[in-house]
């Protein structure tokens, strides 16, 4: 009996490392999250951040810009999705992964200046697509929004994504 | 195979060496019992071809393969580079490739038609339904094997492919996500998924390798089926498999492979996608991903489960739809598997069970097309009924249900109620009554 | 009896429908890959069916297409100068093609990169240092790299030679954003990439009309010869295995037909 147990024990603590060795190591941890500090964006600025590889577009939106995405008739999207789907708790920041849903190139709109297409989001150079001020598509050939990626905030200013 | 306990009755070989040799282990009495005088039924058409093909298509995927790994670095900043130096710097790099890489597609035409052939003549049937079962776990191997093999050369479809694919497993509940980071080893298909894909892309031909074993060993064991699927009953009924069938496999495979060879050298990439000649991006999407032409049928169950499942006008879900058709694309396979247990009508070969044969070529067919709806685009239009827009998904559903109702209520149903057609007293007289029927048409598929 | 014959039709129709089922389901996946209209002319070129060449004085007017015109935006990394030999060049003017640019090198023993000019041996010079430097030259798009580009399209050279000939006047309620152009044969319409080429802007030495559609064949042949620089070779060798495997075939059934004569 104890040594069947023993067995057991030394078998499962063989095996562990074994096949835990295939999670992710140390350094590729490291970066799967990122915090970043917003409160320097002022309204109606974005900034980019990189995360796991991917831009990431934080938008400080305005309260016509707000507005403006809650009115949309959800009915008539190509990917319907109120904008409430689109933000977590505050309605003011938006988070979305900048990449286009159509052939995956990253959109302008992030600086000022920068072209932001006919629903004042973004717009992608390559193909035209055209995104809403809560990153919903509009115009163009992506079929899908922009993904919102997993995020939280862990102070009122500083967003944890991943 | 079991030479082991006969080795006392061998019959001396002329040539000394080979004398000494099989005094010491019985390897030659082996072959030549397995291979050389093994019993075989006289009736085999050409079907029966295509397991020595298969067999010579994992040979030539192996000595391939081998050399390939001699020259490809696993590694996503060179992985692509590397293979693009096989194929235009190293010697016969480019020929060594492409019949790597469509030597991948005639396996599994090759494997296609074996399984037919096994499903048409009942070679699943007792008594060899544990050598269905290994070839079952072939097949999945040689999916697994080809899956990570695409992904190596790091071409968009290469990582695109893998993100797909690796992210079905995320649809487990609970635990999706750590099992998908664990196979990738991080937080996205990247270097690490890419360095073990490779490890494990070499090692898992070896272990097709002894699962065929396996599956030889279960053959000769209770012997071959044939087209009439009647067991052979006196010596009239076999031939030794040497050189009947040596020659005849020959003579099959030299075809085979001309037909292979075309591809090789006049369309080496006809079977595969050009976005896989660009690098990988994890920033560019590709319009549409799609899988290799071999795993289509399966994708495309995969997406015709698009609704979650659970009770009618309700909301109780049992599975949301990314899980369901998780499970149905494992089930389609899994439904093979069972198969013996359920077609138990005691008939094997469709040739006597005439509905039996027109819904398994309804299957083939839906399959086939199934493979055709994989290809195209999700929810793409195909047509106006009315005011209801009949879209891919609509037929990839259909034809879903008929894949599923095929095993689990066709078979059952006729195995229980099919009367099959008068069946001739043992092969020999199915061999002579076939000649009398058609001397022509028989030469073609039946010698 | 009649049924057996009925079970071999049934056969041939199936391996039939199967071969015309697979036949369809490999440009299935072209189909869907287009949006909208998009149209590629199928040009006539030498090196296309089994027996296909490449035209090496076509060969050396595309290099020349490729390098006063898309060397100035696209990269062509895979390909070495000394591979220029395959397109009728002698060592010595390779080494002058070569020569031309000047490539960065090192670092030295005093530990510093330092400028040389190109040998044989290096690879294309690519116009920009990296992928982001040729975005930004690019109003964000990045041009992609040509040595692989017939064989990363659909329709590979015919699709090279339709986006070059491709530009038109956009239809009538069309808008195209600043910055980029009506091609008639890109998927979507909208292309980022100005008109390259125009009549005249390359001066042919051998007599060739120097206009735009030539231009265009010339340097689709080019780059397909940089994607598949074995075409040539493999299809030569193809045929010659091709021929041994119908006799070797040949002489199986024989031998097969032999030995079974006196069974049944």
């Amino acid at each position: 009996m104890t040594a069947g147990a023993m067995g057991a024990v030394a078998a499962g603590s063989v095996v562990w490392p074994f096949i835990n060795q295939m999670n992710p190591a140390a350094d590729t941890k490291a970066l799967s999250t990122t915090e970043v500090d917003v409160a320097s964006v002022a309204e109606g600025q974005a900034i980019t951040v990189m995360w796991r590889g991917k831009p990431v577009f934080i938008r400080h939106r305005t309260p016509k810009e707000i507005a403006e995405s809650k009115e949309v008739d959800v009915s008539l999207l190509r990917d319907k999705q109120t904008d409430e789907q689109r933000f977590k708790t505050k309605p003011e920041w938006l988070v979305v992964i900048g990449v286009c849903t159509h052939l995956g190139c990253v959109p302008l709109g992030q600086k000022t200046g920068e072209m932001r297409g006919d629903y004042n989001g973004w717009f992608c150079p390559c193909h035209g697509s055209a995104y809403d001020t809560s990153g919903r598509i509009r115009k163009g050939p992506a079929p899908k929004n922009l993904e919102v990626p997993m995020y939280s905030f862990i102070s009122d200013t500083v967003i944890r994504i991943g | 195979m079991s030479a082991g306990p006969h080795a006392s009755q061998r019959t001396p070989f002329q040539n000394p060496v080979i004398e000494w040799v099989d005094q010491r282990l019985p390897i030659f009495t082996m072959v030549n019992k397995e291979y050389g005088v093994f019993p075989t039924p006289k009736n085999f058409n050409y079907f029966w071809n295509f397991g020595a093909i298969a067999m010579f298509m994992l040979v030539t995927m192996i000595v391939t393969g081998i050399t390939l790994a001699m020259h490809y670095a696993a590694n996503t900043g060179i992985a692509f580079d590397s293979v693009e130096r096989i194929m235009r710097d190293v010697n016969y790099g480019w020929l060594i490739r492409y019949i790597h890489m469509n030597g991948a597609s005639f396996f599994f035409i090759a494997v296609y038609i074996h399984i037919f052939r096994g499903m048409y003549y009942g070679s699943y049937k007792a008594p060899r339904e544990l050598l269905w079962i290994f070839g079952v776990v072939i097949f999945l191997l040689m999916m697994a094997t080809a899956f990570m093999g695409y992904v190596l050369p790091w071409g968009q479809m290469s990582f695109w492919g893998a993100t797909v694919i690796t992210n079905l497993f995320s649809a487990i509940p609970v635990v999706g996500t750590s099992i998908v980071e664990w196979l990738w080893g991080g937080f996205s298909v990247d270097n690490p998924t890419l360095n073990r894909f490779f490890a494990l892309h070499y090692l898992l031909p070896f272990v097709i390798v002894g699962v065929v074993f396996l599956h030889i060993w279960a053959l000769h064991v209770t012997g071959s089926n044939n087209p009439s699927g009647i067991e052979p009953k006196t010596e009239k009924d076999t031939l030794p498999f040497h050189p009947y069938y040596t020659m005849k496999d020959s003579f099959g495979l030299v075809v085979f492979v001309a037909i292979y060879a075309a591809f090789v050298f006049f369309m080496p990439n006809a079977l595969g996608h050009p976005d896989n000649y660009t690098p990988a991006n994890p920033m560019v999407t590709p319009a549409h991903i799609v899988p290799e032409w071999y795993f289509l049928p399966f994708y495309a169950i995969l997406r015709a489960i698009n609704f979650d499942i659970g009770i009618p006008f309700t909301d109780i879900v049992f599975f949301e739809a990314k899980l369901g058709g998780v499970l149905a694309m494992f089930g389609s396979i899994a439904m093979v598997l069972i198969m013996p247990w359920l077609d138990k009508h005691p008939v094997r070969s469709a040739r006597y069970r005439p509905k039996f044969r027109v819904a398994l070529l309804v299957f083939v067919v839906s399959v086939l097309a199934l493979g055709k709806i994989g290809g195209m685009p999700a929810d793409a239009p195909l047509a106006h009924i009315g005011s209801f827009l009949l879209t891919t998904t609509h037929i990839a559903q259909i034809l879903t249900l008929y894949y599923f109702a095929f095993f689990l209520v066709i078979l059952p149903y006729l195995s229980k109620r099919e009367r099959p057609l008068p069946m001739p007293e043992s092969i020999n007289d199915a061999v002579l009554q076939g000649q009398k029927s058609d001397q022509k048409s028989e030469k073609c598929c039946e010698a | 009896m009649k049924k057996n014959m009925e079970k071999n039709s049934m056969f041939k129709k199936l391996v039939l429908t199967s071969a015309a089922l697979m036949a369809l389901s490999v440009p299935s996946a072209n189909a869907s890959e287009s949006k909208g209209v998009h149209e590629i002319v199928d040009v006539p070129f030498s090196f296309e069916g089994p027996l296909g060449t490449y035209d090496k004085a076509s060969l050396q007017r595309g290099l020349m297409v490729y390098r006063q015109v898309c060397s100035a935006c696209h990269s062509l990394k895979r390909v070495a100068y000394r591979n220029l030999e395959a397109l009728g060049y002698t060592p010595d003017q390779i080494k002058t093609i070569a020569g031309d640019v000047t490539v960065m090198d090192g670092p030295n023993d005093e530990g510093e990169m330092f400028e040389r000019p190109g040998r044989p041996s290096d690879r294309f010079k690519s116009p920009f240092a990296n992928d982001k430097a040729a975005a930004a030259g690019n109003g964000g798009a990045v041009p992609p790299d040509l040595s692989l580009i017939t064989k990363a399209r659909h329709n590979g050279a015919d699709y090279v030679y339709s986006i070059l000939t491709g530009y038109a006047e956009a239809p009538h309620g069309v808008v195209i954003a600043e910055g980029k152009h009506y091609n008639k044969a890109m998927d979507g319409n909208v292309i980022a990439m100005a008109p390259p080429l125009s009549d005249g802007a390359v001066s042919y030495e051998d007599g060739t009309p120097q206009i735009v559609s030539q231009y265009a064949k010339d340097v689709a042949t080019f780059l397909t010869w940089a994607a598949e620089p074995e075409l040539e070779h493999r299809k030569q060798m193809g045929v010659k295995v091709i021929l041994f495997l119908c006799v070797f075939a040949g002489i199986m059934y024989a031998v097969k037909r032999q030995i079974w004569k006196k069974v049944h």
